[in-house]
C-alpha cells in the first residue's frame, strides 16, 4: 500500500551538467601589489603584506599592501595637490577622462569578471553579466554629467568639495569603487579610496587602468589594508568627504569620528529587506523573485530580500513552489558558469552566518537547506529559508548577509506593513501583488529607499540607491547621486 | 529636577509630533499649502503684537516690522512650494532594463529643530516652515533670550486649523535640551541654527546612535533672500526609488 508521501525532487543526478568552466589564463595578476598613489604603484611604509585568498579554493592569490596612517596622509597630499588642476578643468574635460576608463573597462571586462569570481567568490555568471557591465556603465553615465552639473540643481552653482575619502565592502568590489569615484570624478573631486582586505584585486586592477587611461597623477589614489587603514582616511584632516558603504556598526562609527569636523557624510548600511508576496501575485514570478532577493550574490547583498512575507492563504503553495526551486539552485565552483551560487566571500563570513543559522533553530523556527552537493574545500553555505520565524527572532531583525531567509505570514495589509517596517533598517522593499492601487498602496508605505514591485534586486546608474533610518543617508546612482558630491 | 521635567517635556512633544506624523504626511500636498497660507494669514492678523513684542526684546520699531513682514512673507513663499518642490526634487529614470522607475521625495518623519537664538519670531518661521511644508512634523526649541513671539506664534499656529502635534514648541536651554534632541531614538533628524562648536558636535556625536540625519544651518544669513528656498525642504526628505516591470512581450511598439 502506497503512503501519500510528498514527492521530493532530487536535481543532484539528472541535472548533472558537465562542468563549464571560464577561462582564467588570459588574466594578468601580480604576485604582489603595492599602493596606488600619484599615478604608481609605490611600496607601504609599513613595509607590510596581508594575503588575499581565493574564497572557493582557500588558496592564497597574491600579497597586498598595508596602508598605514604615513601611507594615507601620502595618498591624501597626492590628492590634494592634484585637486586644484582637476577641479578647474573644464567639465567636458573631465568627462573625456572618465568616458576612456568606462571604455577601458568595457574592453577588459573578461579580465574584470575573472578576478572578480576568484578574490570574491560570486559566481561568474554574476560577475561577467552584472558586476563587470555595471561597473562600467556607471562610469559612461557620470562621464557625460560632468559638463552638465549647472543643470543638475536649479538656481545653485555646484562646486567640488575636494577630497572624497571612500571606503568600500566586499560584497561588489568593482561595482562599489565605480559607484563612489564616477560622481566623485564628475563632479571635480579627487579621490583616496580603500577596498575592503578581503577583496582588493579588482580595484587594484582598476587602479593599473586609471593609470593607462592617462588620468592625470593623484586625481584617483587606491590604498589597500584594513579597518585601521578605513579609520586613518576617516580622521584624515585634509579629507573633506567620506562616503562610506558597509556595516550599519561601522557606520555609526564613522558618523561619530566626524562630529567635531566639517567632513561631508554619506553612509549606505545594511539591511533586512521585507519581500511580500500577495495572494494575487503572479506566484512562479514572485518565487523568482524570492530567489534571487536572497540568493543573488550569495545573499552579501544589503539590499537582499532577507524577510519574506507570505498571505497566509497562499504560504503553503508558494513555500513549496519555494523549496523545490531551491533545490535546481547550483551551488559550487565559482568559476563555473552554470553556478547559480558560489563561495561565502571569507571563512569569517561563513562563521557569522552559520551562528546565525543555529540562532535561528535555538530560537524554535523550523530550517529547511536544498539538498544540493557543497564542495568540501572553500567556503559554501547551502541555500537556507527558517519558517515560522516571528518578528522578535534574531534571525529576523538582525542582518545576516548570506544565503539565509526567514518566512513569516500575514493575513492584511495593514499587518504586514507594519511588520515590514518595524525594524531599524530601511534600505529596501519588495512587493508582489497583480493589483496596482495595492502596489502604491505599499510602496508609498514602506519606509525603505528602494521598492521593487514585481521584480527585485534590480540596478541601474540612473537609478539612485541609498536607504532610510538605520541603512543610511544619502543617494548613489542619477542625478541625485551628484548631489553627495558636490558643495551647494 | 530641571533636567527631568525639560526632559519630560521634550518626550512629549516627541510624542506628539510622532503621532501626528502620519495624517500631516499623508494629507494632499495642496491642503498642507493652503494651511502653511493660512498661518501666513493668522501672523499678518497679529502683526502689530509681534512688532510691540520684538520691541519690548530690545527690537528698534523699524527692524521688528521687517522681521515680522519677512516672516509672513517666508510663510507665503513655503505655502506656494508645498505642492512643487516633489516636481523639482523628483525624476523618471531612464534605466537601460525593461522597467519603469521614479524616483519622488518622501518626508523624514519628526524633526528636531534648535531655531536660532537671536531673533524671536524669524528664527522659527525660517525653521519650521520648510520642516512642514514638506510633510514633517516637528519639536522646536524657540530662542532662549527672547522667547516671547514664540508663546504668541504657538496661539497663532493653534487656530489655523494645523494639525495639533505637527510643531511643538519648546523653551528653554539648548544647553541643557539638545541632548534630548540628538539623542532620541524617534527623532529621524535633527536642524541646528545656532554656532556653540560644542553643541554641534554632542548633536552629530549623538546622532550616530540611531543615524539621524543632522543639518547644521549656523552660516545663513535669516534676513537675506538665501535663507528661504526648496532645498531646505529637500534637505529633509528622504528620496524614495521604486521599481515596476514594462511587459514587452508581443511585437506592437510606439510606432504604429
Amino acid at each position: 500500500m502506497s503512503t501519500t508521501k510528498e514527492p521530493k525532487l532530487n536535481f543532484n543526478s539528472a541535472w548533472d551538467l558537465a562542468p563549464a568552466p571560464e577561462d582564467t589564463k588570459h588574466i594578468s595578476l601580480k604576485k604582489q601589489y603595492d599602493l596606488f598613489i600619484n599615478g604608481e604603484f609605490v611600496k607601504p611604509n609599513s613595509k607590510k603584506y596581508f594575503a588575499t585568498y581565493n574564497p572557493a579554493t582557500e588558496e592564497k592569490i597574491a600579497d597586498v599592501a598595508e596602508a598605514d596612517e604615513k601611507d594615507v596622509d601620502k595618498a591624501v597630499k597626492a590628492a590634494r595637490s592634484a585637486f586644484g588642476k582637476w577641479s578647474k578643468l573644464t567639465g567636458k574635460e573631465r568627462g573625456k577622462y572618465i568616458y576612456r576608463i568606462a571604455r577601458l573597462m568595457q574592453e577588459r571586462a573578461r579580465e574584470f569578471a575573472v578576478i572578480e569570481t576568484m578574490d570574491g567568490g560570486k559566481s561568474i555568471r554574476e560577475s561577467r553579466d552584472i558586476d563587470v557591465p555595471l561597473a562600467a556603465n556607471h562610469f559612461f553615465y557620470y562621464a557625460g554629467w560632468a559638463d552638465k552639473l549647472e543643470y543638475a540643481f536649479p538656481n545653485k552653482n555646484p562646486k567640488p568639495l575636494g577630497i572624497a575619502g571612500q571606503i568600500i565592502p566586499w560584497n561588489f568590489p568593482l561595482l562599489m569603487a565605480a559607484w563612489k569615484i564616477a560622481p566623485a570624478l564628475a563632479a571635480g573631486n579627487t579621490v583616496v579610496l580603500k577596498p575592503a582586505e578581503t577583496t582588493p584585486l579588482t580595484a587594484l586592477k582598476l587602479a593599473e587602468l586609471i593609470r593607462d587611461s592617462g588620468l592625470p597623477n593623484g586625481v584617483v589614489n587606491i590604498i589597500t589594508g584594513a579597518g585601521k587603514t578605513g579609520a586613518a582616511i576617516v580622521n584624515h584632516p585634509d579629507i573633506n568627504k567620506i562616503a562610506f558603504t558597509g556595516s550599519t556598526d561601522v557606520g555609526k562609527l564613522i558618523q561619530r569620528s566626524v562630529s567635531g569636523t566639517d567632513k561631508k557624510l554619506t553612509l549606505e548600511l545594511g539591511g533586512k529587506a521585507a519581500n511580500i508576496i500577495f495572494d494575487d501575485a503572479p506566484l512562479d514570478q514572485a518565487v523568482e523573485g524570492i530567489i534571487n532577493g536572497i540568493f543573488f550574490n550569495q545573499g552579501h547583498v544589503c539590499c537582499a530580500g532577507s524577510r519574506l512575507f507570505v498571505q497566509e492563504s497562499v504560504a503553503d503553495l508558494v513555500i513549496r513552489k519555494l523549496k523545490d526551486r531551491m533545490q535546481t539552485l547550483r551551488v559550487g565552483d565559482p568559476m563555473d558558469k552554470n553556478t547559480d551560487i558560489g563561495a561565502i566571500n571569507s571563512k569569517e563570513q561563513l562563521g557569522k552566518i552559520n551562528d546565525y543559522i543555529k540562532i535561528g533553530k535555538d530560537e524554535g523556527a523550523e530550517m529547511y537547506q536544498s539538498t544540493c552537493v557543497i564542495p568540501k574545500k572553500g567556503y559554501f553555505c547551502r541555500p537556507t529559508i527558517f519558517l515560522n520565524a516571528t518578528q522578535s527572532h534574531r534571525i529576523v531583525q538582525e542582518e545576516i548577509f548570506g544565503p539565509v531567509l526567514t518566512i513569516q505570514t500575514f493575513r492584511t495589509i495593514e499587518e504586514v506593513i507594519e511588520k515590514a517596517n518595524n525594524i531599524p533598517y530601511g534600505l529596501s522593499a519588495g512587493v508582489w501583488t497583480d493589483k496596482g492601487s495595492k502596489i502604491f498602496n505599499l510602496t508609498t508605505k514602506l519606509k525603505a529607499g528602494v521598492i521593487w514591485a514585481n521584480t527585485y534586486n534590480k540596478f541601474d546608474p540612473t537609478s539612485p540607491f541609498g536607504g532610510y533610518k538605520e541603512s543610511g543617508f544619502g543617494r548613489e546612482g542619477g542625478l541625485h547621486g551628484l548631489s553627495a558630491y558636490l558643495d551647494m | 529636577m530641571g533636567n527631568f521635567q525639560e526632559q519630560n517635556q521634550e518626550r512629549n512633544a516627541e510624542v506628539a509630533a510622532r503621532s501626528a506624523f502620519g495624517g500631516w504626511s499623508s494629507r494632499a500636498a495642496f491642503n498642507r499649502g493652503q494651511i502653511l497660507y493660512r498661518i501666513a494669514e493668522m501672523l499678518e492678523g497679529r502683526k502689530d503684537q509681534f512688532v510691540a513684542e520684538l520691541v519690548l526684546q530690545g527690537s528698534t520699531s523699524v527692524a521688528a516690522k521687517t522681521e515680522v513682514e519677512l516672516s509672513i512673507d517666508r510663510m507665503v513663499y513655503y505655502s506656494g512650494w508645498c505642492d512643487k518642490f516633489q516636481q523639482v526634487f523628483s525624476a523618471v529614470n531612464p534605466v537601460a532594463s525593461s522597467h519603469f522607475n521614479f524616483s519622488v521625495p518622501e518626508p523624514m518623519g519628526v524633526v528636531a529643530i534648535i531655531a536660532d537664538e537671536n531673533t524671536s519670531l524669524l528664527g522659527l518661521v525660517t525653521a519650521i516652515a520648510p520642516a512642514i511644508a514638506g510633510g514633517n512634523t516637528c519639536v522646536v526649541l524657540a530662542s532662549e533670550s527672547k522667547p516671547l513671539c514664540a508663546v504668541t506664534f504657538a496661539e497663532v499656529l493653534n487656530t489655523s486649523d494645523l494639525p495639533g502635534g505637527v510643531v511643538n514648541i519648546l523653551t528653554g536651554s539648548s544647553a541643557e535640551l539638545h541632548p534630548y534632541f540628538s539623542n532620541h531614538m524617534d527623532v529621524n533628524a535633527v536642524v541646528y541654527y545656532r554656532n556653540d562648536k560644542a553643541e554641534i558636535k554632542a548633536i552629530k556625536e549623538n546622532a550616530s546612535l540611531n543615524v539621524k540625519r543632522v543639518f547644521i544651518y549656523n552660516k545663513i544669513s535669516l534676513l537675506s533672500e538665501q535663507s528661504q528656498t526648496p532645498y531646505y525642504i529637500s534637505d529633509l526628505q528622504e528620496i524614495k526609488t521604486t521599481w515596476h516591470p514594462i511587459e514587452n512581450i508581443g511585437a506592437a511598439k510606439s510606432g504604429y
